[in-house]
């Protein structure tokens, strides 16, 4: 049995986003994080080799920087780092996104009894819809929003989380699961794990790597694969400068209720 | 799959929504959906069709008021099989339908059934998909008119822009809403998005239309073997549902009120209260357990656009700002001067607010009491 979980490496978008005068982003202003629903998956993971010993693979497509972000999680306890990385592979959308992840996930080998864990969603992009795609071109079942999550042999049973509740459904391995912070509380790197966290292998799958797999081709990935494409990028006009009301005493706020009664809020 | 998205993007028509239903109730979102595909309908010349899934007889309660709101007409495939949303049953079901009809647009609410369904379907069929929209267009005059009040792209992309352009126009906030992104897939079919509940305006009820929806029965092919996962409860939590999206007035409280949560969450119920609102909270709030998760305000929570907007304490991190920012009106009271909510703030009160609601309590039952 192994865990293969699906990592990316985003933008902090907690402290100062800032955005070039062209109206893209800058993104060389931010520090970049762990996606924070991945290191629930990473966790998820982690806990399952704790009860089981199997092995936790992690993957993630990006540029070579990202193999730091790879032996963090080494450091964590995963036992393998995988980095997809190629100019080819540049500018994909969540659909030439998930065939290349799903290529490579084919090439890591999906055994039977395996679980590809995810994150909910990305915070950069926020769509939520990589995971679910990897699991269709994967062919395997899926199950998202998962707050809990119980491995006895093949059978998966998972809580599922709804707005209004929640649903409990049970799956058979090899499936994937895309996980929310409900889920756990990833742990720190331990110490013996950063002294190990150079030993342990991170290996490269590149556009030669992965190219004989049908999923990859020139039609399917990076930025012509794309079904999808940006139109137009903007950035919404400043709101008029509110008005500060002087002072925090009973008249402030009878100016305030004076004014909300002459703009008929109450 | 691919074959089925080589074929001419003209075959495609017809504007299309996922309508979602749990326990044979249906999504209020939907409605918002439908009101939406009518509008974008008109502007292409073609119909509005409900997809709607589930046991025998969900049409029955449903077909009305989807046709009320500007479904011509609703397809509806039933089975016991698809009384319960499961991922496996839906996708193939919707996906069987749209190849063998083949629809230009999908439009699938963003919940989390429909973020979980959406992009299943769009792997499968070959085509692309935009997440959380909160704006669309066809027209690419009403396109421009959207940019010119929404973007600071200068009149002269906007004279620019193709006018013979038929795609749909997906706009999404991106980054918290620093950046708004528009979309588009201009080579596969369905043009497909998923969409933020609460973003787009219901439509009116209207009598006639809701007599005249033509509710035709979709034959499909589903066997047990196709479904995977097997649902053993569905669970609706007990507690009373918070209905941010829809409420009038919000008071949200944040990091600030730490100091007595107890008398913070009172004084913004108080003044909730006073106003028949509901009380919000930033995520800090969620993630210190003060309030459960569906009080939360921002990007990973629900996206309110009230007519007053009461922020108590909470600094105004953009995840927050964007859940919020496009409420009519924002009053703010933090401690600190130049904390990031004064940006958006309509009014903003720089103090404690332990003395400062209260006060604001007085103030507006005095000022109601005058009127």
């Amino acid at each position: 049995m192994k865990a293969i979980v699906c990592v990316k490496q985003v933008p902090d978008t907690s402290g100062k986003v800032a955005v070039n005068p062209d109206g893209t982003l800058n993104r060389a202003s931010m520090a970049t994080i762990i996606n924070p629903d991945d290191l629930n998956a990473v966790e998820a993971a982690l806990k399952l080799k704790d009860a089981s010993g199997c092995k936790v693979v992690v993957v993630t497509m990006g540029p070579p920087p990202a193999e730091g972000m790879l032996r963090e999680l080494i450091a964590m306890g995963a036992d393998e780092g995988v980095l997809v990385s190629g100019r080819e592979f540049g500018g994909s959308d969540t659909f030439a996104t998930s065939q290349i992840l799903a290529a490579a996930i084919k090439n890591i080998g999906v055994e039977a009894d395996d679980i590809v864990f995810c994150g909910r969603q990305a915070i950069d992009g926020d769509t939520a819809q990589v995971g679910s795609q990897i699991a269709e071109k994967l062919n395997i079942p899926q199950i998202s929003y998962a707050a809990d999550v119980k491995v006895d042999g093949t059978t998966v049973t998972v809580k599922r989380m709804l707005e209004d509740g929640h649903m409990t459904i049970e799956t058979q391995t090899p499936c994937l699961l895309t996980c929310i912070k409900e889920l756990n509380t990833p742990r720190y790197m331990s110490l013996g794990g950063i002294m190990d966290c150079y030993s342990k292998p991170v290996s490269v799958l590149d556009y030669n790597a992965l190219k004989d797999d049908p999923l990859i081709d020139p039609t399917t990935i990076g930025l012509k694969g794309s079904p999808t494409n940006i139109f137009k990028s903007f950035t919404p006009p400043q709101k008029g400068q509110g008005k500060m009301l002087e002072g925090a005493d009973k008249a402030t706020c009878e100016t305030l209720a004076a004014e909300l009664l002459k703009k008929h809020i109450i | 799959m691919a074959d089925f998205n080589n074929t001419n993007l003209a075959d495609f028509s017809g504007v299309w929504v996922f309508c979602e239903q749990r326990q044979g109730k249906l999504q209020p979102t939907v409605l918002e959906l439908i009101s939406e595909a009518r509008k974008l309908a008109d502007d292409m010349g073609t119909e509005v069709c409900g997809l709607l899934l589930g046991g025998k007889g969900v049409a029955d309660s449903m077909a009305k008021e989807l046709g009320a709101y500007g479904a011509d007409k609703v397809l509806v495939c039933e089975s016991d099989l698809l009384d319960t949303y499961t991922t496996d049953a839906y996708a193939k079901v919707i996906c069987d339908t749209v190849m063998a009809k083949k629809p230009e647009i999908l439009l699938i609410a963003a919940t989390n059934i429909g973020r979980d369904l959406g992009p299943r379907c769009a792997a499968r069929l070959h085509t692309g998909l935009t997440a959380d929209c909160t704006h669309l267009d066809v027209d690419v005059e009403k396109y421009a008119a959207f940019l010119q009040e929404a973007s600071t792209l200068p009149q002269a992309q906007l004279d620019a822009l193709n006018r013979e352009d038929r795609n749909l126009k997906m706009t999404r906030p991106a980054f918290g809403g620093h950046l708004m992104a528009t979309i588009i897939c201009p080579r596969f079919r369905p043009q497909m998005a998923t969409v933020r509940p609460g973003v787009l305006k219901k439509g009116e009820y209207n009598e006639a239309k809701a007599n005249a929806v033509v509710v035709e029965p979709v034959a499909f092919e589903l066997s047990d073997a196709d479904i995977k996962t097997k649902v053993l409860e569905v669970v609706k939590e007990a507690k009373e549902l918070v209905d941010l999206t829809g409420a009038e007035v919000v008071v949200s409280v944040g990091r600030g009120i730490s100091k007595d949560v107890e008398t913070g969450i009172k004084l913004a119920e108080e003044l909730a209260g006073l106003f028949g609102g509901v009380v919000g909270g930033s995520r800090a709030a969620i993630d210190s357990g003060w309030l459960t998760a569906d009080h939360q305000v921002g990007q990973t929570g629900k996206t309110v656009h009230p007519k007053l907007y009461v922020a108590l304490g909470i600094s105004g991190a953009i995840q927050h700002k964007a859940g919020m920012q496009d409420s009519e009106c924002i009053v703010a009271v933090n401690k600190s001067d130049s904390a990031p909510i004064f940006d958006v703030a309509d009014y903003g009160i720089c103090g404690d607010l332990f003395k400062v609601v209260p006060m604001m309590i007085d103030a507006i039952k005095a000022a109601k009491e005058a009127k």
